[in-house]
């Protein structure tokens, strides 16, 4: 199986999108010349031309409105928000337009779009270019959001969320552009509300997504090595459809459950899958679900502010041993 | 969260409250009152060529019929009449307690059937505002379906009832819906633009908008962007003096919204909304302008709105009844009645025709609306993603 990077994989996949399907086309600021502010559409503008690839004026709501016009139309835009704090600015036409046009036309519109960008922090660009916007983003209906972190899982959904005919929010985990990883060759959809078993264990059930799913692959690594706590991972990929059959399964045989994001504690994705897991798996629990989050801050810039704002290993495995009833 | 201590002094020496203020040069004191020029609310001239520099193009007045067949005149102003009809029985609903809502397009009904004529109603795309209803009528909306919607029924063709009346909105028509936050239809009409022409279909899209619409970022992005790709769209102001309650004078320093048309590198024109062939003529060079490949134009239509904004606002508390009275002298219904009898397009009799199929129309409309079933609310949840 070929090895590429996380950037190479969502390229690969929008790349062979815009082949086989005339209709995609790629907006926004420095993606064409420049190549992309983080390489991700590097290439494409020689190899698909300027009326499929548009360096966009800096106008974040102008070229998303533009891009659901060009959606009501039949065409497939992805759009490149430069980092996704500048949403903000499209948080118009993104909220109120292209996730209620399908249900303010009866269901005759539909706005195959896709808003793409790095999601979270990690590479110090302090709090005006770091948000994980999932819960944000995912409490819209009429909006998908998806958040992959393995190259395979960008490519696979890439492929899913172009060819979806309802607009969805793709959180690329920024950090990890550069992370290498086998990504299959080809057609390798991966469909949208299915959670990846990232690894098997009995003793606990770790929950994240985006880069905190590396993280907990770290922390579950040392648990077995020095404490043989199997704990499972799952990687939520897919916020919006959510997959709660994999997780409460996972729960019914683990019986504890952490979870980890990034972003903020307060009206998160953690609380929605806290709340889903003892709404409908409270008599397999044998300890509260746990929630690490980001600290209640605007992303520092300094490295070692940056560092404690964010989910650490030690504060996953202290959540973890408050869930086993194990003393610090 | 790790403990650490404060790294620099500066930070060990910052206040733990932020100083009120902080940004003022002087005093913190209060604003004076009456210390900015108050630009006043009085009446304007109808076309109001200001006192500034004009950098739009004026559109003349129109003479005769224009050049157009005496039918098809009759036609235009069957529209107008319809409009007004649909509209004036919107309010009557809705203050007999059978609309929740109405909101008015009195008074830019002229302006609306000419730029509607001048379009290719077989293929062109249109992204109007909440005002536009005799422009979607001239695109193939029925009095039957605007009741549908303002009744609030299942057969509410835009959206079911799920959205509010004057939304006007039909895959089959191409009119794509608007949002209630305004000129958010102005980029997406960039876009529908740049679809056009990458496909080579020779549409043209014109979107509408008002006034205050013109101030957001909105319409500036998109004029920009058009500019930019040569798009072809026409950018349609209907300028009515007033967003809600807010003159224009307090919406801009500028007498023609149209002048900022030479900031994105395409013309703009202004023109009299009241006058339906000076209109017709304006959007039709525009149009055609945009279907030769020679991009967008921003046509501003000077217009009057006669009533209040919708059915929750008075107006009587921001504008003078004498200054709406004095407009109505230039209603476009009447104005353009005056002028297809003068060309001879319309008599007495045919006036009566006209006018007795309107009242056909807006009866028979709103007795099937009135019986017509309300959404199942068991298909409530239906369309907010695609079914398979």
């Amino acid at each position: 199986m070929p090895v590429m990077t996380y950037r190479e994989a969502l390229r690969t996949a929008m790349a062979e999108e815009m082949e086989r399907d005339e209709t995609v086309v790629q907006l926004g600021e420095d993606i064409g010349v420049y190549g992309g502010t983080h390489l991700v559409t590097d290439g494409l503008l020689d190899r698909f031309g300027p009326k499929r690839v548009i360096d966009t004026p800096i106008a974040e709501g102008g070229f998303t409105g533009a891009a659901i016009g060009m959606a009501m139309m039949g065409l497939k835009p992805v759009v490149e928000m430069m980092t996704w704090n500048f949403s903000f600015l499209a948080a118009d036409q993104i909220i109120q337009n292209a996730a209620k046009l399908r249900y303010f036309s009866g269901g005759q519109v539909s706005v195959p779009l896709v808003i793409r960008g790095p999601n979270g922090g990690g590479v110090q660009l302090s709090a005006q270019h770091t948000h994980s916007l999932e819960g944000f983003y995912g409490h819209f209906p009429g909006l998908k959001v998806v958040s992959p972190v393995t190259p395979a899982d960008a490519k696979g959904m890439m492929l899913s969320a172009i060819r979806d005919p309802d607009p969805v929010i793709f959180l690329e985990a920024g950090a990890l552009y550069g992370t290498k990883g086998e990504v299959p060759a080809g057609d390798a959809k991966v469909p949208f509300g299915t959670a990846r078993v990232a690894r098997e264990g009995s003793d606990i059930t770790l929950i994240a997504y985006g880069r905190q799913v590396n993280l907990l692959l770290r922390v579950a690594e040392k648990l077995a090595k020095e404490e043989q706590v199997q704990a499972e991972v799952i990687d939520l990929r897919s916020i919006r459809p959510f997959d709660e059959a994999t997780i409460l399964a996972s729960v019914r045989k683990t019986n504890r459950a952490v979870v980890v994001q990034e972003q903020w504690r307060w009206y998160s994705v953690a609380s929605e899958v806290a709340a889903i897991i003892q709404e409908q798996a409270f008599d397999d629990l044998d300890a509260p679900v746990e929630r690490v989050s980001g600290e209640e801050v605007p992303a520092p810039y300094a490295r070692n502010l940056e560092v404690a704002a964010f989910p650490s290993e030690q504060q996953i495995v202290d959540a973890v041993h408050r869930a086993l009833y194990r003393g610090a | 969260m790790p403990t650490e201590s404060m790294p620099t002094e500066t930070a060990q020496r910052a206040p733990d409250r932020a100083i009120q203020g902080a940004f003022h040069a002087g005093a913190v004191g209060a604003i004076p009152r009456g210390a900015q020029d108050d630009p006043g609310h009085g009446p304007r001239d109808h076309l109001d060529l200001g006192a500034g520099t004009i950098t739009a193009t004026v559109a003349p007045p129109s003479v005769g019929d224009g050049g157009l067949p005496h039918e098809t005149l009759r036609e235009m102003y069957a529209a107008v009449a319809l409009a007004r009809a649909i509209d004036e029985r919107t309010w009557q609903l809705n203050r007999a307690g059978r609309a929740p809502f109405a909101v008015s397009g009195q008074g830019h009904e002229g302006a609306q059937v000419g730029a509607a004529f001048a379009l290719d109603r077989s293929r062109d795309i249109l992204l109007p505002y909440y005002r536009d209803l005799a422009l979607c009528l001239v695109f193939g909306l029925s009095a039957r379906d605007v009741m549908m919607s303002v009744l609030a029924k299942a057969a509410d063709p835009a959206s079911g009832a799920r959205q509010m009346p004057a939304h006007y909105g039909s895959a089959r028509l191409r009119i794509v819906t608007s949002s209630s936050p305004v000129a958010t239809q102005v980029p997406q009409a960039t876009g529908t633009a740049y679809a056009a022409k990458l496909r080579g279909t020779g549409q043209v899209s014109l979107t509408s908008f008002g006034e205050g619409g013109a101030s957001k970022g909105d319409v500036h992005e998109a004029c920009n962007f058009a500019g930019v790709h040569k798009l072809p769209v026409v950018f349609f102001c209907e300028n009515n003096r007033y967003a809600i309650s807010v003159p224009q004078n307090r919406q801009m320093a500028i007498d023609h919204v149209a002048d900022r048309a030479a900031g994105y590198g395409f013309p703009g024109v202004v023109v009299d909304g009241t006058d339906v062939l000076a209109v017709y003529q304006a959007v039709k060079a525009a149009a055609d302008r945009a279907r030769r490949g020679d991009g967008p134009t921003l046509v501003e239509a000077k217009v009057y709105r006669f009533t209040p904004h919708t059915s929750d606002d008075d107006d009587r508390s921001y504008r003078d009844p004498d200054e709406v009275r004095a407009w109505r002298a230039r209603d476009p219904l009447v104005l353009f009645e005056a002028r297809l009898r003068e060309v001879g397009a319309l008599d007495d009799a045919g006036l009566a025709e006209i006018r007795a199929w309107v009242a056909a129309e807006v009866e028979a409309a709103t007795d099937a609306a009135e019986q017509a079933p309300l959404p199942d609310p068991a298909t409530f949840d239906r369309h907010v993603y695609a079914e398979r």
